[in-house]
């Protein structure tokens, strides 16, 4: 319960340097297993152009759950994180082959608030557009 | 086909707790990438003050997911899986999920709309633990794509 950066470290405009995820098939295909999401436009290609996706999509919430990784390894507590919303834009394609999508996830100290938590905007994209819209965490620094 | 807004204002909840799993941390941390020793080793999340292991902020998706509270293949509600898509989602963290809570999810259907030709299902959830503690809330926002009673269908 003590996070790596301190209340007192960061200002408004603090950066979190941009990180690059990569979602792969076999990572959908895990998350399916832990999320219970079966939902077959992540991971079967026909199913996903059969109702006009270019191919199979990852799951938002493996996206959202992409994003916090940047938050949570900058607090270096996953359990800082008190508030966490996202609106999904845009899908992200995962392609066949060994590289996956990349994900490239940037965030910005917003917001200091009274207990020692600040409101982190993150941007997240994906060959260029925004994924997440409106993406924040709230987080608890010691 | 439009949905049914007579399932606005109504409420449901699980009738079984879901056990927050020590194992199913692990495997939900791999998952996602999370790789913080506190969602893994449970020396590291002892020594950090927890009690166990300490779930990723996006961990209660699992119980919305494994065990629906919302009836969405209910025919009545009239909602097509297949036009679905996320639209908007959000947690609100009492204190962070850890290995060994017993969670009971309520959820109410708060609001159904429509934008554009896309209808919207907002959904309040909140999950409390079975010592009656409410751990966190959630929101989210799914979009049924071409369904508002407006749009044009296509033939």
């Amino acid at each position: 319960m003590s996070t790596t950066v301190g209340y007192d470290d960061v200002e408004v405009g603090t950066r979190i340097p941009e990180r690059e995820f990569r979602i792969r098939r076999s990572d959908l295909v895990r998350y399916c297993g832990v999320s219970g999401d079966f939902n077959t436009i992540h991971w079967n290609e026909r199913a996903a152009r059969d109702v006009g996706l270019p191919g199979v999509i990852a799951h938002g919430m493996y996206t959202m759950a992409t994003a916090a990784r940047l938050v949570t390894d900058w607090a270096g507590d996953p359990g800082a994180v008190v508030d966490y919303g996202v609106r999904f834009s845009s899908p992200v394609p995962v392609p066949d082959d060994d590289e996956g999508a990349a994900v490239v996830v940037s965030g910005v100290v917003a917001k200091k608030l009274d207990g020692n938590q600040v409101v982190v905007n993150l941007t997240v994209r994906c060959d260029g557009a925004k994924v997440l819209m409106a993406s924040r965490a709230t987080v608890r620094l010691t | 086909m439009p949905l049914n807004r007579e399932f606005i204002g109504r409420s449901f909840v699980a009738d079984t707790p879901f056990l927050v799993g020590r194992e199913h941390i692990r495997q939900f941390a791999l998952a996602v990438g999370e790789h913080s020793p506190l969602c893994h080793d449970l020396d590291a999340a002892k020594a950090a003050g927890y009690v166990d292991l300490v779930a990723p902020p996006t961990f209660l998706t699992a119980p919305g997911m494994w065990r629906p509270v919302v009836p969405t293949h209910d025919p009545e509600l009239g909602l097509d899986y297949s036009l679905v898509v996320h639209g908007e989602q959000r947690y609100a963290l009492r204190r962070p999920i850890i290995a060994g809570d017993e969670i009971v999810v309520s959820a109410t259907i708060t609001d159904i709309r429509n934008a554009g030709r896309n209808e919207l299902l907002i959904t309040e959830f909140e999950f409390v633990t079975t010592g009656g503690e409410l751990v966190a809330t959630g929101l989210s926002s799914l979009v049924s794509r071409g369904t508002a009673a407006t749009a044009t269908r296509k033939g």
